[in-house]
Protein backbone atom coordinates (compact mmCIF):
# COMPACT_ATOMS: atom_id res chain seq x y z
CA UNK A 1 0.00 0.00 0.00
CA UNK A 2 1.61 3.49 -0.62
CA UNK A 3 1.99 5.89 1.89
CA UNK A 4 1.55 8.90 1.14
CA UNK A 5 2.79 11.79 3.08
CA UNK A 6 1.75 15.54 2.82
CA UNK A 7 2.95 18.74 4.04
CA UNK A 8 0.26 19.29 6.45
CA UNK A 9 1.43 15.43 8.13
CA UNK A 10 5.22 17.14 8.34
CA UNK A 11 6.35 17.85 11.53
CA UNK A 12 9.28 19.68 11.40
CA UNK A 13 10.21 20.34 15.16
CA UNK A 14 9.51 16.50 15.95
CA UNK A 15 12.55 15.79 13.36
CA UNK A 16 14.69 18.45 15.23
CA UNK A 17 13.46 16.92 18.23
CA UNK A 18 14.20 13.43 18.09
CA UNK A 19 17.59 14.03 16.51
CA UNK A 20 18.20 16.30 19.37
CA UNK A 21 17.27 13.55 22.34
CA UNK A 22 18.69 11.16 20.13
CA UNK A 23 21.85 12.71 19.12
CA UNK A 24 21.75 10.82 15.98
CA UNK A 25 20.95 12.07 11.77
CA UNK A 26 18.44 10.07 9.94
CA UNK A 27 20.53 11.04 6.60
CA UNK A 28 22.67 8.39 7.52
CA UNK A 29 20.07 5.79 7.20
CA UNK A 30 20.34 4.09 3.21
CA UNK A 31 17.11 1.99 3.96
CA UNK A 32 18.47 -1.40 3.82
CA UNK A 33 16.53 -2.43 6.15
CA UNK A 34 18.75 -4.87 8.06
CA UNK A 35 17.47 -3.82 11.59
CA UNK A 36 14.47 -4.98 10.44
CA UNK A 37 15.62 -8.33 9.76
CA UNK A 38 17.63 -8.89 12.67
CA UNK A 39 15.02 -7.65 15.43
CA UNK A 40 13.63 -10.09 17.59
CA UNK A 41 10.35 -7.93 17.94
CA UNK A 42 9.88 -6.97 14.16
CA UNK A 43 7.11 -9.37 13.72
CA UNK A 44 4.86 -7.76 15.86
CA UNK A 45 5.65 -4.18 15.16
CA UNK A 46 3.45 -2.20 13.03
CA UNK A 47 6.48 -0.08 11.64
CA UNK A 48 9.48 -1.84 10.99
CA UNK A 49 12.66 -0.42 12.55
CA UNK A 50 13.54 0.13 8.86
CA UNK A 51 9.95 2.35 8.59
CA UNK A 52 10.53 3.71 11.79
CA UNK A 53 13.72 5.56 10.59
CA UNK A 54 11.84 6.56 7.03
CA UNK A 55 8.92 8.14 9.00
CA UNK A 56 11.13 9.98 11.82
CA UNK A 57 12.99 11.18 8.66
CA UNK A 58 9.88 12.53 6.79
CA UNK A 59 8.25 14.17 10.54
CA UNK A 60 5.15 12.03 10.52
CA UNK A 61 5.08 12.22 14.17
CA UNK A 62 1.36 11.22 14.20
CA UNK A 63 2.02 7.61 12.40
CA UNK A 64 5.06 6.90 14.92
CA UNK A 65 3.53 7.79 17.75
CA UNK A 66 0.45 5.83 17.19
CA UNK A 67 2.04 3.04 16.36
CA UNK A 68 3.15 -0.10 18.66
CA UNK A 69 6.89 -0.25 17.94
CA UNK A 70 8.82 2.20 19.83
CA UNK A 71 7.23 0.21 22.90
CA UNK A 72 8.22 -3.23 21.53
CA UNK A 73 11.70 -2.32 21.04
CA UNK A 74 13.66 -4.16 23.69
CA UNK A 75 16.88 -2.10 23.54
CA UNK A 76 18.38 -5.14 22.53
CA UNK A 77 20.93 -2.96 20.31
CA UNK A 78 21.16 -5.86 17.82
CA UNK A 79 20.13 -3.16 14.96
CA UNK A 80 22.87 -0.99 16.07
CA UNK A 81 25.83 -3.61 15.70
CA UNK A 82 24.43 -4.69 12.46
CA UNK A 83 24.02 -1.31 11.22
CA UNK A 84 25.95 -0.82 8.20
CA UNK A 85 26.06 3.14 8.53
CA UNK A 86 26.35 2.84 12.56
CA UNK A 87 22.93 4.55 12.75
CA UNK A 88 22.29 4.13 16.38
CA UNK A 89 18.74 3.34 16.24
CA UNK A 90 18.19 2.28 20.11
CA UNK A 91 18.65 5.56 20.96
CA UNK A 92 15.93 6.73 18.21
CA UNK A 93 13.26 4.64 20.02
CA UNK A 94 14.43 6.05 22.87
CA UNK A 95 14.12 9.73 21.80
CA UNK A 96 10.28 8.43 20.03
CA UNK A 97 9.75 7.20 24.06
CA UNK A 98 11.00 9.92 25.28
CA UNK A 99 8.86 12.53 22.94
CA UNK A 100 5.57 10.27 24.73
CA UNK A 101 6.95 10.00 28.12
CA UNK A 102 7.85 13.33 28.93
CA UNK A 103 4.22 14.70 28.48
CA UNK A 104 3.69 12.61 31.50
CA UNK A 105 2.15 9.75 29.71
CA UNK A 106 2.30 5.87 30.75
CA UNK A 107 2.37 2.98 28.00
CA UNK A 108 2.40 0.10 31.45
CA UNK A 109 0.59 1.62 34.29
CA UNK A 110 2.38 0.11 37.14
CA UNK A 111 -0.33 -0.89 39.12
CA UNK A 112 -2.17 -3.07 36.75
CA UNK A 113 0.96 -5.61 36.50
CA UNK A 114 -0.98 -8.75 37.99
CA UNK A 115 -0.46 -9.53 41.82
CA UNK A 116 0.93 -13.48 40.70
CA UNK A 117 3.46 -11.68 38.66
CA UNK A 118 4.49 -9.40 41.39
CA UNK A 119 6.40 -11.74 43.63
CA UNK A 120 8.67 -13.60 41.11
CA UNK A 121 9.42 -10.58 39.37
CA UNK A 122 13.49 -9.51 40.06
CA UNK A 123 14.14 -5.61 40.90
CA UNK A 124 15.87 -4.98 37.54
CA UNK A 125 12.77 -6.69 35.58
CA UNK A 126 10.53 -4.04 37.68
CA UNK A 127 13.61 -1.23 36.81
CA UNK A 128 14.21 -1.56 33.70
CA UNK A 129 10.68 -1.69 32.51
CA UNK A 130 9.47 1.37 34.50
CA UNK A 131 12.42 3.46 33.22
CA UNK A 132 11.24 2.65 29.50
CA UNK A 133 7.82 2.76 30.09
CA UNK A 134 6.15 5.15 33.04
CA UNK A 135 6.80 8.84 32.87
CA UNK B 1 43.73 -11.41 46.11
CA UNK B 2 40.84 -9.06 46.41
CA UNK B 3 38.60 -7.67 44.41
CA UNK B 4 35.46 -4.95 44.36
CA UNK B 5 32.86 -6.40 43.87
CA UNK B 6 29.30 -4.36 42.84
CA UNK B 7 26.12 -6.99 43.40
CA UNK B 8 23.06 -4.66 42.42
CA UNK B 9 19.90 -5.23 43.80
CA UNK B 10 18.72 -8.21 41.81
CA UNK B 11 21.51 -10.34 43.93
CA UNK B 12 20.16 -9.61 47.44
CA UNK B 13 17.03 -10.69 46.45
CA UNK B 14 15.93 -12.93 43.92
CA UNK B 15 19.01 -14.27 42.11
CA UNK B 16 21.38 -14.96 46.06
CA UNK B 17 21.75 -18.29 43.38
CA UNK B 18 24.27 -16.00 41.44
CA UNK B 19 25.71 -14.11 44.11
CA UNK B 20 26.74 -16.92 46.99
CA UNK B 21 27.47 -19.14 44.19
CA UNK B 22 30.10 -16.89 42.74
CA UNK B 23 31.66 -15.73 46.11
CA UNK B 24 32.38 -19.14 47.38
CA UNK B 25 33.65 -20.07 43.89
CA UNK B 26 35.99 -17.21 44.14
CA UNK B 27 37.16 -18.04 47.65
CA UNK B 28 38.76 -21.57 46.39
CA UNK B 29 40.23 -19.41 43.61
CA UNK B 30 41.92 -17.48 46.09
CA UNK B 31 39.85 -14.46 45.58
CA UNK B 32 38.21 -12.06 48.24
CA UNK B 33 35.74 -9.95 47.31
CA UNK B 34 35.24 -7.07 48.46
CA UNK B 35 31.76 -5.53 47.93
CA UNK B 36 31.40 -1.46 47.45
CA UNK B 37 30.07 0.48 50.20
CA UNK B 38 27.11 2.22 50.26
CA UNK B 39 26.12 0.77 46.32
CA UNK B 40 22.97 2.15 45.11
CA UNK B 41 20.54 0.30 42.03
CA UNK B 42 22.52 1.35 38.97
CA UNK B 43 19.15 1.88 37.22
CA UNK B 44 19.17 -1.74 35.39
CA UNK B 45 19.19 0.40 31.69
CA UNK B 46 21.59 2.68 30.39
CA UNK B 47 19.82 5.90 29.55
CA UNK B 48 19.74 6.41 25.91
CA UNK B 49 18.57 9.58 25.45
CA UNK B 50 21.52 12.09 25.22
CA UNK B 51 19.78 15.19 27.08
CA UNK B 52 19.36 13.16 30.04
CA UNK B 53 21.85 13.16 32.39
CA UNK B 54 20.03 12.73 35.96
CA UNK B 55 20.03 8.57 35.07
CA UNK B 56 23.94 9.04 35.01
CA UNK B 57 23.80 10.10 38.30
CA UNK B 58 23.21 6.59 39.86
CA UNK B 59 25.54 4.51 37.99
CA UNK B 60 28.05 7.24 38.81
CA UNK B 61 27.71 7.48 42.05
CA UNK B 62 28.29 3.56 42.19
CA UNK B 63 31.70 3.82 40.52
CA UNK B 64 32.39 6.58 42.93
CA UNK B 65 32.35 4.52 45.67
CA UNK B 66 34.77 2.21 44.01
CA UNK B 67 37.09 4.95 43.28
CA UNK B 68 36.84 6.80 47.21
CA UNK B 69 37.68 2.79 48.40
CA UNK B 70 41.00 3.05 46.04
CA UNK B 71 39.92 0.82 44.10
CA UNK B 72 40.68 -0.14 40.32
CA UNK B 73 38.29 -2.43 39.45
CA UNK B 74 35.13 -2.81 40.17
CA UNK B 75 33.70 -6.39 38.99
CA UNK B 76 29.46 -7.22 38.38
CA UNK B 77 27.88 -10.55 38.04
CA UNK B 78 24.61 -9.18 36.57
CA UNK B 79 25.01 -8.13 32.80
CA UNK B 80 22.45 -5.30 33.01
CA UNK B 81 24.33 -4.05 36.17
CA UNK B 82 28.07 -4.73 33.80
CA UNK B 83 26.32 -3.10 31.01
CA UNK B 84 25.02 0.23 32.60
CA UNK B 85 28.28 0.91 35.36
CA UNK B 86 30.32 0.24 32.01
CA UNK B 87 28.48 2.69 29.37
CA UNK B 88 28.71 5.45 32.39
CA UNK B 89 32.15 4.63 33.17
CA UNK B 90 32.58 5.47 29.32
CA UNK B 91 30.58 8.54 29.34
CA UNK B 92 32.84 9.79 32.25
CA UNK B 93 35.96 9.15 30.42
CA UNK B 94 34.80 10.80 26.83
CA UNK B 95 32.40 13.10 27.35
CA UNK B 96 34.54 16.32 28.72
CA UNK B 97 31.02 18.47 29.05
CA UNK B 98 28.76 16.03 30.90
CA UNK B 99 31.45 14.84 32.93
CA UNK B 100 31.63 18.44 34.11
CA UNK B 101 27.95 18.85 34.53
CA UNK B 102 27.96 15.53 36.73
CA UNK B 103 31.02 16.32 39.07
CA UNK B 104 29.29 19.36 39.29
CA UNK B 105 25.94 18.53 40.74
CA UNK B 106 27.43 16.28 43.01
CA UNK B 107 29.39 18.16 44.45
CA UNK B 108 29.15 16.22 47.99
CA UNK B 109 31.12 13.62 45.83
CA UNK B 110 34.77 13.28 44.72
CA UNK B 111 35.23 14.37 41.43
CA UNK B 112 35.44 11.24 38.78
CA UNK B 113 36.98 10.69 35.34
CA UNK B 114 36.45 6.86 34.46
CA UNK B 115 39.51 5.99 36.42
CA UNK B 116 37.71 2.65 37.30
CA UNK B 117 37.98 -0.41 34.98
CA UNK B 118 34.18 -2.49 35.32
CA UNK B 119 34.63 -5.77 34.71
CA UNK B 120 32.29 -8.69 34.59
CA UNK B 121 33.34 -11.88 36.58
CA UNK B 122 33.96 -13.92 33.03
CA UNK B 123 36.28 -11.28 32.12
CA UNK B 124 38.22 -11.61 35.27
CA UNK B 125 38.34 -15.60 35.19
CA UNK B 126 39.51 -15.40 31.52
CA UNK B 127 42.41 -12.89 32.06
CA UNK B 128 43.00 -12.21 35.65
CA UNK B 129 42.99 -16.30 37.04
CA UNK B 130 43.41 -17.83 33.02
CA UNK B 131 41.85 -20.83 31.58
CA UNK B 132 44.62 -22.93 32.66
CA UNK B 133 44.71 -21.85 36.17
CA UNK B 134 40.64 -22.01 36.17
CA UNK B 135 41.10 -25.56 34.59
CA UNK B 136 43.39 -27.29 36.99
CA UNK B 137 41.48 -26.01 40.00
CA UNK B 138 38.18 -28.26 38.80
CA UNK B 139 37.67 -31.00 41.30
CA UNK B 140 34.10 -31.97 39.52
CA UNK B 141 34.09 -31.45 35.84
CA UNK B 142 30.93 -31.05 34.30
CA UNK B 143 31.22 -33.80 32.33
CA UNK B 144 28.15 -35.52 29.89
CA UNK B 145 26.82 -31.90 30.93
CA UNK B 146 25.75 -30.04 27.30
CA UNK B 147 25.92 -26.89 28.52
CA UNK B 148 24.20 -23.58 25.72
CA UNK B 149 25.80 -20.20 26.46
CA UNK B 150 23.03 -17.33 26.68
CA UNK B 151 24.75 -14.09 26.41
CA UNK B 152 21.73 -12.44 25.66
CA UNK B 153 22.28 -8.79 24.62
CA UNK B 154 24.14 -6.70 27.61
CA UNK B 155 27.41 -8.77 27.51
CA UNK B 156 28.31 -8.14 23.79
CA UNK B 157 26.40 -5.17 23.03
CA UNK B 158 26.88 -2.06 21.99
CA UNK B 159 30.35 -2.91 20.99
CA UNK B 160 32.51 -0.65 23.30
CA UNK B 161 31.47 -2.20 26.09
CA UNK B 162 31.94 -6.05 24.71
CA UNK B 163 33.08 -8.79 27.17
CA UNK B 164 34.37 -10.03 24.24
CA UNK B 165 34.53 -10.04 20.27
CA UNK B 166 31.11 -8.68 19.78
CA UNK B 167 29.76 -10.31 16.97
CA UNK B 168 31.07 -13.81 17.39
CA UNK B 169 31.74 -14.57 21.06
CA UNK B 170 33.78 -17.43 22.74
CA UNK B 171 34.84 -16.30 26.07
CA UNK B 172 31.65 -18.25 27.78
CA UNK B 173 32.19 -21.31 25.70
CA UNK B 174 35.84 -21.00 26.65
CA UNK B 175 34.70 -20.82 30.56
CA UNK B 176 32.06 -24.28 29.79
CA UNK B 177 35.09 -26.34 28.34
CA UNK B 178 37.25 -25.28 31.17
CA UNK B 179 35.24 -26.64 33.62
CA UNK B 180 34.89 -30.13 31.58
CA UNK B 181 31.67 -29.26 29.81
CA UNK B 182 30.55 -29.64 26.59
CA UNK B 183 30.29 -26.47 24.64
CA UNK B 184 26.73 -26.05 22.54
CA UNK B 185 26.65 -23.46 19.79
CA UNK B 186 23.47 -22.06 19.77
CA UNK B 187 22.34 -19.26 16.60
CA UNK B 188 20.32 -17.46 19.69
CA UNK B 189 23.01 -17.23 22.02
CA UNK B 190 23.17 -13.71 21.79
CA UNK B 191 19.53 -13.04 20.41
CA UNK B 192 17.65 -11.04 22.91
CA UNK B 193 14.86 -12.71 24.95
CA UNK B 194 12.96 -9.85 25.11
CA UNK B 195 14.10 -8.39 28.47
CA UNK B 196 11.70 -6.27 30.30
CA UNK B 197 8.68 -6.53 27.91
CA UNK B 198 7.55 -10.02 29.73
CA UNK B 199 5.94 -7.26 31.73
CA UNK B 200 4.66 -4.90 28.93
CA UNK B 201 4.10 -7.17 26.00
CA UNK B 202 4.33 -10.45 27.14
CA UNK B 203 2.83 -12.46 24.47
CA UNK B 204 5.82 -10.77 22.05
CA UNK B 205 8.39 -11.52 24.65
CA UNK B 206 7.14 -15.55 24.82
CA UNK B 207 7.96 -15.63 20.99
CA UNK B 208 11.06 -14.29 21.22
CA UNK B 209 12.03 -15.96 24.59
CA UNK B 210 10.76 -19.54 22.92
CA UNK B 211 13.35 -18.83 19.67
CA UNK B 212 16.61 -19.44 22.44
CA UNK B 213 15.33 -22.33 23.96
CA UNK B 214 14.27 -23.92 20.62
CA UNK B 215 17.54 -22.86 19.13
CA UNK B 216 19.57 -23.97 21.99
CA UNK B 217 17.23 -27.96 22.57
CA UNK B 218 17.64 -27.91 18.71
CA UNK B 219 21.64 -28.27 19.25
CA UNK B 220 21.44 -30.79 21.85
CA UNK B 221 21.83 -28.85 25.11
CA UNK B 222 20.90 -30.11 28.26
CA UNK B 223 20.84 -26.71 29.39
CA UNK B 224 21.03 -22.81 29.26
CA UNK B 225 23.96 -21.07 31.23
CA UNK B 226 23.28 -17.63 31.90
CA UNK B 227 24.69 -14.53 33.78
CA UNK B 228 21.59 -11.91 33.60
CA UNK B 229 18.47 -12.44 36.80
CA UNK B 230 16.22 -11.33 33.52
CA UNK B 231 17.27 -13.50 31.37
CA UNK B 232 16.91 -16.11 33.94
CA UNK B 233 13.35 -15.03 34.87
CA UNK B 234 12.29 -14.84 31.53
CA UNK B 235 14.11 -18.38 30.03
CA UNK B 236 13.95 -19.93 33.34
CA UNK B 237 11.04 -18.61 35.77
CA UNK B 238 8.70 -18.11 32.46
CA UNK B 239 9.36 -21.05 31.17
CA UNK B 240 6.17 -22.63 31.69
CA UNK B 241 4.64 -19.84 29.89
CA UNK B 242 6.79 -20.50 26.57
CA UNK B 243 6.10 -24.88 27.17
CA UNK B 244 2.33 -23.68 27.45
CA UNK B 245 2.64 -21.97 23.69
CA UNK B 246 4.89 -24.54 22.44
CA UNK B 247 4.13 -27.65 23.72
CA UNK B 248 6.75 -29.33 21.13
CA UNK B 249 9.37 -27.74 23.50
CA UNK B 250 10.63 -30.09 26.15
CA UNK B 251 11.43 -28.23 29.78
CA UNK B 252 15.31 -27.25 29.25
CA UNK B 253 17.03 -26.14 32.54
CA UNK B 254 18.83 -23.01 33.15
CA UNK B 255 21.57 -22.14 35.05
CA UNK B 256 23.90 -18.93 36.52
CA UNK B 257 27.42 -19.39 35.53
CA UNK B 258 28.60 -18.71 38.49
CA UNK B 259 26.67 -21.93 39.97
CA UNK B 260 28.10 -24.30 37.21
CA UNK B 261 31.73 -22.39 38.28
CA UNK B 262 31.01 -23.23 42.15
CA UNK B 263 30.49 -26.87 41.28
CA UNK B 264 32.97 -27.60 39.21
CA UNK B 265 35.54 -26.08 41.73
CA UNK B 266 33.73 -28.71 44.29
CA UNK B 267 31.59 -25.93 46.52
CA UNK B 268 28.87 -27.22 48.72
CA UNK B 269 25.71 -27.58 45.99
CA UNK B 270 23.91 -25.97 49.17
CA UNK B 271 25.48 -22.71 48.99
CA UNK B 272 24.61 -22.64 45.47
CA UNK B 273 21.01 -22.40 46.20
CA UNK B 274 19.64 -24.36 43.92
CA UNK B 275 16.27 -24.25 44.93
CA UNK B 276 15.69 -20.81 43.31
CA UNK B 277 16.13 -22.18 40.12
CA UNK B 278 13.44 -24.21 38.57
CA UNK B 279 13.73 -27.95 40.07
CA UNK B 280 14.69 -29.48 36.73
CA UNK B 281 17.91 -27.74 37.03
CA UNK B 282 19.36 -29.49 40.16
CA UNK B 283 17.69 -32.98 39.25
CA UNK B 284 19.96 -32.54 35.53
CA UNK B 285 23.28 -32.54 37.84
CA UNK B 286 22.01 -35.05 40.11
CA UNK B 287 21.52 -37.31 36.91
CA UNK B 288 24.66 -36.60 35.23
CA UNK B 289 26.73 -37.13 38.98
CA UNK B 290 27.76 -33.78 39.13
CA UNK B 291 26.72 -33.19 42.43
CA UNK B 292 24.80 -35.92 45.05
CA UNK B 293 21.02 -36.64 44.93
CA UNK B 294 19.69 -34.54 47.29
CA UNK B 295 16.49 -34.50 46.24
CA UNK B 296 13.68 -36.87 47.10
S1 LIG C 1 20.31 -1.09 9.15
FE1 LIG C 1 20.90 1.09 9.38
S2 LIG C 1 21.05 1.87 7.27
FE2 LIG C 1 19.93 -0.07 7.15
S3 LIG C 1 17.77 0.55 7.27
FE3 LIG C 1 18.40 0.10 9.35
S4 LIG C 1 19.05 2.06 10.21
FE4 LIG C 1 18.96 2.30 7.98
S1 LIG D 1 17.11 -2.37 19.71
FE1 LIG D 1 14.89 -2.35 19.37
S2 LIG D 1 14.66 -1.96 17.17
FE2 LIG D 1 16.79 -2.58 17.49
S3 LIG D 1 16.77 -4.79 17.09
FE3 LIG D 1 16.50 -4.51 19.30
S4 LIG D 1 14.28 -4.51 19.63
FE4 LIG D 1 14.63 -4.16 17.42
Amino acid sequence: MPIIISDSQVVRDFVQKVEEISGEKFSKCMQCGTCSGICPMGAEMQLSPRHTVLMTKFGQKDRLLDSNTVWLCASCHSCLVRCPRGLDLPKVMEAIRQITLRTNENYLEPFEIPDELLEDLPPIAMVSCFRKHTA
Amino acid sequence: MTLGYYPGCTLKSHARNLEDSAIEALKVLGVETVELERWNCCGAVYSLADDDLIHQLAPVRDLIRAKDMGLDKVMTLCSMCYNTLARANLLMRNDEAKRKTLNDFMEEESDYAGEVEVIHLLQFLKNDIGWDKLKAAVKVPLKDLNLSPYYGCTLTRPLEVSIDEAVSPTIFKEFIEALGGTYIHSDHSAECCSSYQMISNPEAAIEAASKVVRSAEDQGADALALSCPLCEYNLGKRQVDILKKHDDLKPLPTFYFSQLLAVALGVDPLICRFELNPTASLELLEEKGVVEKVSA
